[in-house]
C-alpha cells in the first residue's frame, strides 16, 4: 500500500478493497512512528484528516469519486488551510491558525483529497536544504546525515518515506525540483500561472509556482488535473481550457530532439552526477530521441539575477507581517515602530532577514537602477536564450543538482554555497518556463540524481510523456530508501 | 561596491528590523560575499534590453465594482495579537 501508485490506490478504492478511512489511518500511523526521526511534518491533526476520509467515503459511496478522492495528500505548510496551523515554517506564524483556504486546498478538497499533515519546509520558502525552518530540519530518508533539500524538503522526505502518497511543493528558485532530485521522487514546477497562488504564502511573487511532487510522472499528471486552473483572487492566474496532463503519456519518443546546454554541461557539475546523466541520456536515445547541444549563454547570471529579484519581492512581501493583524508580536515594546522592529527580529530566522535587507537595499533609493532594473534585464537575456534555444530543440534536459544531497549542516553556515544549490533550477522561475526532476540513478554515498526537464511554456502533458516513457523503460522512480 | 556596518543598520532600519552592533557586523560579512556574488550581473551590457518584470505578458484583469467579501471580522480577529471592541490594538500613535 503504502509503494502503491495514486492510480493502484484509487482502483483500491473504487473496487473498494480498501476505504479512505482505512488508507488515512494506515498512513496516520506511519506518519506517528516515523515522523519523530523525519520531522517531515510540521502538523499532523488526525481528527480533521479522518473526517475527510469520512467524506470521501462517502462521496464515494455516492458515486461522486474522482481519481484523487479519498486519497492522502501532504500539504506543504506554504498553503494556508482553513482550521490548520500554516505556518511557514516560521516562528512569525508559529501561532497561525488560518482563517481561509488557499486555492489549491480548495482545490484539492473539492477533489476529495484528504490532507494528511503539513509538511516541513524551509523558513518562508527561502532555503535549499530546509535548514532554515523553525520546526527543525528534516532528513533525507536515503541517508539520515544528509539533507533532503529545500525549500520543499518536508515534502519530498514525505514522499520518498512513504509517509504520503504524494504532495505538494512550491517553487521559486528551484524548491519543488531540488529536494526531489535530492530525495529520489519525482517533481514537476508548472508554466507561471497556471497553479493558484491564492492564499499560498507569497515569496516572491513573480517566481512563485505551486506543483505536486511524487512517486512517478503519471502521478504528478493526476496531480497537476487538479491542482491547475484559473482563479480569479490571483492576479497572475491564467485563464486557459483545463487540459488532461496525462493525454499524452503513451506517446512514444522516436524524434524527440532533447536539446543539451553545454553551460549545464561544463564544470561545477561533479562527476556521479555527470555519470548518472548521461546513462539517462543514453537511455533517451535507446528510446528514439536525439540530442543537440544547445546554448544558453547568459544562464549562469541566473543564480545573481534570482539573489535580486526573489529578495526584492520577498521585502515587500513580507512586510506585512508586522505583528498586528496576525503572527508573533512581541512581548515588550514602546512605540508603534519598536514594535514593528521587536516583532519582526524576533519572528524572522536569520536567512529570511538576510534576504529581506538584501531586497531593501537593492530596492533603495540610488542602488534601484543598478541593481533592480539591471536585474530584470538580464532575466529578458535569459528568457531570450531559452527562445532561441527552442528553435533548436523540443524540450531540455541537463542535472537538476550540481551535486548529490550534501550533509547538514554542511552548507549551512556558508549563504552563497547554499544559493549555488540552485544553479540550475532558477532559470526556468526567471523565464516561467516549466520544469521537472526525476530520478535517473545513485551518485556518491549512494545518494539520488535527479535529471532536469525543462519545457517550453504551457508543455507539461508533453515532459510528462517524456518522463512517462523513461520510467516505463526504467525503474528508478520504484527504488525506496524504506 | 563596498558595504559598511553602518549601510547595514541603515537598511535594517528601512525595514523595520531590530538589529543590534554584533548582528550588524555578522550580516556585513555574509551580505557582502553575496552582493559581490551579485556584482557579476555588471559584465554584461543590458544597455539596449527592456526590463522584464514578469514571467508572462499578463495585462491586468478588471473586474466589477461589486463586494465580493463577506464579513467575517470575529474569525480573522481571532487569531489577532490584541483586539478590543472590534478594533486591532496597537501602541499610541497620535498624542
Amino acid at each position: 500500500m503504502f509503494n502503491a501508485s495514486l492510480k493502484q490506490l484509487s482502483l483500491q478504492l473504487t473496487e473498494k478493497k480498501i476505504s479512505s478511512t482505512e488508507l488515512t489511518t494506515e498512513f496516520l500511523k506511519r506518519i506517528k512512528a516515523l515522523n519523530p526521526e523525519y520531522n517531515a511534518f510540521i502538523t499532523v491533526n488526525e481528527e480533521l484528516s479522518l473526517a475527510q476520509a469520512q467524506a470521501a467515503d462517502k462521496m464515494r459511496a455516492s458515486g461522486q469519486a474522482g481519481p484523487l478522492t479519498g486519497i492522502p495528500i501532504a500539504q506543504k505548510d506554504i498553503f494556508c488551510t482553513k482550521g490548520w496551523l500554516t505556518t511557514c515554517g516560521s516562528k512569525m506564524l508559529s501561532n497561525f491558525v488560518s482563517p481561509y483556504d488557499a486555492g489549491v486546498i480548495e482545490r484539492f478538497n473539492q477533489a476529495g483529497a484528504v490532507n494528511i499533515g503539513k509538511t516541513n519546509m524551509d523558513e518562508f520558502a527561502m532555503g535549499s536544504s530546509n535548514e532554515t525552518s523553525f520546526y527543525g530540519p528534516v532528513k533525507n530518508p536515503w541517508d539520515h546525515a544528509a539533507v533532503p533539500g529545500g525549500s520543499s524538503g518536508g515534502a519530498a522526505c514525505a514522499v520518498a518515506a512513504r509517509l504520503a502518497p504524494a504532495a505538494t511543493g512550491t517553487d521559486t528558485g528551484g524548491s519543488i525540483r531540488q529536494p526531489a532530485a535530492l530525495c529520489g521522487i519525482s517533481g514537476i514546477k508548472p508554466t507561471y500561472g497556471l497553479v493558484s497562488r491564492y492564499g499560498m504564502i507569497a515569496f516572491a511573487s513573480s517566481l512563485d509556482q505551486g506543483g505536486p511532487m511524487a512517486k512517478s510522472a503519471e502521478d504528478l499528471a493526476l496531480l497537476l488535473n487538479v491542482m491547475t486552473g484559473f482563479d480569479p483572487r490571483d492576479s497572475t492566474s491564467l485563464q486557459r481550457d483545463a487540459e488532461d496532463y496525462a493525454r499524452d503519456l503513451q506517446k512514444p519518443l522516436a524524434g524527440l530532439r532533447i536539446g543539451l546546454p553545454k553551460e549545464y554541461f561544463a564544470e561545477g557539475m561533479s562527476k556521479d552526477v555527470e555519470n548518472a546523466i548521461e546513462k539517462a541520456l543514453d537511455e533517451y536515445r535507446k528510446l528514439g530521441a536525439q540530442t543537440v547541444e544547445v546554448s544558453l549563454p547568459n544562464a549562469p547570471l541566473a543564480i545573481p539575477v534570482y539573489y535580486v529579484l526573489a529578495p526584492a519581492e520577498a521585502s515587500s512581501n513580507l512586510s506585512r507581517f508586522d505583528g498586528v493583524r496576525y503572527g508573533h508580536r512581541a512581548k515588550s515594546y514602546g512605540d508603534l515602530a519598536d514594535m514593528y522592529r521587536k516583532s519582526r527580529a524576533e519572528g524572522f530566522g536569520a536567512e529570511v532577514k538576510r534576504r529581506i535587507l538584501i531586497g531593501t537595499y537593492v530596492l533603495s533609493h540610488g542602488y534601484y537602477d543598478a541593481y533592480y532594473i539591471k536585474a530584470q534585464k538580464l532575466r529578458r537575456l535569459i528568457a531570450q536564450d531559452f527562445a532561441e534555444a527552442y528553435k533548436q530543440c523540443d524540450i531540455i534536459m541537463g542535472p537538476t543538482t550540481p551535486t548529490v544531497a550534501f550533509n547538514l549542516g554542511e552548507k549551512s553556515g556558508d549563504p552563497i554555497q547554499m544559493y549555488l544549490s540552485d544553479i540550475y533550477t532558477s532559470a526556468a522561475n526567471l523565464t516561467g518556463m516549466p520544469a521537472m526532476s526525476i530520478p535517473v540513478g545513485f551518485g556518491d554515498k549512494n545518494r539520488p540524481v535527479g535529471l532536469h526537464i525543462i519545457g517550453n511554456y504551457f508543455s507539461e502533458a508533453q515532459m510528462l510523456n517524456v518522463a512517462h516513457q523513461y520510467q516505463l523503460a526504467t525503474g528508478w522512480h520504484l527504488q525506496s530508501p524504506v | 561596491m563596498t558595504l559598511s556596518v553602518s549601510d547595514v543598520k541603515r537598511v535594517a532600519d528601512l525595514a523595520y528590523i531590530e538589529i543590534d552592533e554584533d548582528e550588524a557586523k555578522e550580516t556585513l560579512i555574509q551580505l557582502s560575499g553575496i552582493f559581490n556574488l551579485i556584482e557579476t550581473m555588471q559584465a554584461v551590457d543590458t544597455s539596449t534590453v527592456e526590463p522584464m518584470s514578469h514571467a508572462q505578458s499578463v495585462v491586468q484583469r478588471l473586474r466589477e465594482d461589486a463586494v465580493t467579501e463577506t464579513d467575517q471580522r470575529e474569525l480573522y480577529q481571532s487569531i489577532a495579537p490584541q483586539v478590543e471592541a472590534g478594533l486591532y490594538l496597537v501602541p499610541q500613535v497620535i498624542e
